[in-house]
């Protein structure tokens, strides 16, 4: 079913995806001309393909539960933010805040991300093929970050349980981010992430893992005159 | 909030369409500034006068011509809406004391050989409207929706600034220094006529203008201007993008063969020619970004 923004308001689209008639077996939407337009696809509940023909706005499937969202374009601030399963495919580059505080399924952004991909995130897999800005992965809990090319300033900033995968290089990290030893469990782990996302001429032992060195998690008396 | 935009054209088969392409990314951007808007547009004018966009605020432009001509040689004076645009020989200095003396109401809001500057309070698409915009050519252009934070909805207090020659500004963001840089630029001869904090953003880069080129300009003001901002600032020759190394506040360009073109979101773009084959990218933060410059 094709779902043209120039014909339909955002609303209506919006509402036609959140509110699927369960009765139809028409499980697969295309979005003509976004052009910009924030918060579409926003919301989502249930499990629906959908492809989004061109560039769009703000908190791009935003919240989504089970569906799966592909971007033929860029997407703006916040894609996938708060989203606790299904996937979004953005073929793009994607804008700051990618997949913040998202808690779970998975987020590829084939392009660049800007600054702070994967901001608070707490449990999706964000997979990006290119490079992200500074301070990504900031106070992230958990989940998986795998960054293909390089990463910016202060990675994995106040970082809690968060795995970060990076393949370049990282331009600095953040309080209490380190790297840390790549071992069989994570290569395992870091190997299916990538199947996941489709990356064949990468292989698990071309990146570096960096995660928590957890001295910022409890009050140390020795650091009071730092705070 | 408040959204800022600019198109910078390389070729010059779309000189005539700019104050459209100008016009509609401004109304695309009415959701992120609805108190006022403005605009700068630089046009390609073989000009030896100095040409004075002033703002008439309830003054009448018969009253204004008739008193203005006794004043000074006057070239040519032609009224667009509320503002006028003075072309004479007079220089900045004699036009500033005729104003300050006898038009105590009327505000100079930029000059210059090439700039004409529209600015007003109102809802962006009733901006656009009432200055025309649409028919405006010329060779690049900028232009601010404000959202209201640190200071008065006026014209003064409306977007772009210009505080020097052909130069002007516009500015997503809010500066946390400005006070202390305005004393400081006022003891170096910097005049302001508002309280807001991009006023002080276009009278530092006047002022360290007249040592430096634009872009050393910007980089020096990546250390001096303190806050949140993505600036777009306009010149003769062109404009450039500066983003502060936060870059909290957004910023989208695109790139054709036919065009640059910048704005807070893409959505403000999303009408203009060829755009989805256009090279689209974020400017990195605290890098500065010129054309034409």
């Amino acid at each position: 079913m094709i779902l043209d923004l120039k014909k339909l308001e955002l609303r209506k689209v919006n509402d036609t995806l959140q509110n699927l008639e369960r009765k139809k077996n028409d499980r697969s939407f295309t979005v003509l001309n976004p052009e910009g337009s924030h918060a579409v696809c926003a919301g989502l509940t249930d499990d629906l393909d959908v492809t989004i023909k061109g560039h769009v706005g703000y908190y791009c499937a935003g919240m989504n539960q089970n569906a799966h969202v592909t971007v033929e374009g860029n997407v703006g601030t916040g894609v996938g933010e708060n989203m606790m399963s299904g996937t979004v495919h953005v073929k793009g580059n994607a804008s700051q805040s990618a997949g913040a505080t998202a808690h779970g399924g998975l987020l590829i952004v084939d392009g660049d991300t800007s600054s702070r991909c994967g901001i608070s995130m707490k449990g999706i897999d964000i997979i990006v093929k290119g490079s992200v800005g500074h301070m990504s992965a900031f106070m992230a809990q958990s989940g998986n970050l795998v960054v293909c090319g390089n990463a910016g300033e202060a990675l994995g900033d106040s970082l809690y349980e968060t795995d970060i995968y990076v393949r370049g290089k990282v331009r600095s990290l953040g309080a209490d981010c380190v790297e840390k030893k790549m071992d069989n469990k994570h290569t395992k782990k870091l190997d299916k992430l990538l199947k996941k996302a489709n990356i064949k001429n990468f292989k698990a032992r071309d990146f570096k893992r960096y995660g928590s060195s957890r001295k910022l998690y409890n009050f140390n008396i020795d650091n009071v005159s730092n705070y | 909030m408040c959204g800022i935009v600019g198109i910078y054209l390389k070729s010059s088969k779309l000189e005539k369409s700019l104050g459209k392409m100008l016009s509609g990314m401004l109304v695309n951007m009415e959701s992120r500034g609805p108190d006022s808007a403005g605009f700068a547009i630089y046009k390609n004018e073989k000009n030896k006068d100095y040409k004075y966009s002033l703002c008439l605020s309830g003054v009448n432009f018969e009253t204004f011509k008739k008193q203005i001509s006794k004043e000074i040689k006057v070239a040519s004076l032609v009224k667009n809406s509320d503002h006028v645009i003075l072309k004479t020989k007079e220089k900045p200095s004699k036009i500033n004391e005729v104003l300050s003396i006898k038009f105590k109401n009327v505000s100079l809001v930029g000059y210059g050989k090439s700039i004409e500057i529209f600015k007003q309070v109102g809802n962006p698409s009733d901006v656009v409207k009432k200055f025309n915009l649409n028919e405006f050519s010329g060779t690049h252009g900028i232009g601010h929706t404000r959202m209201a934070t640190e200071s008065a909805i006026t014209t003064d207090g409306s977007h772009p600034y210009s505080t020097g020659e052909d130069e002007c500004i516009v500015h997503n963001g809010s500066l946390s220094n400005h006070n202390n840089l305005r004393r400081k630029l006022v003891k170096n001869g910097s005049v302001f006529k508002s309280e807001n904090d991009t006023e002080v953003a276009a009278g530092y880069i006047s002022d360290s203008l007249k040592n430096k080129n634009l872009k050393d300009t910007l980089k020096s003001g990546l250390n001096d201007l303190d806050g949140f901002y993505t600036f777009i600032t306009g010149t003769r020759k062109g404009f450039a993008v500066l983003r502060d190394e936060i870059a909290c506040k957004p910023a989208v360009i695109a790139e054709t063969k036919d065009y640059v073109a910048i704005a807070s979101e893409f959505q403000a773009m999303a009408h203009l020619p060829n755009v989805n084959q256009a090279k689209i990218f974020e400017p990195e933060p605290g890098v500065v970004y010129s054309w034409g410059n």
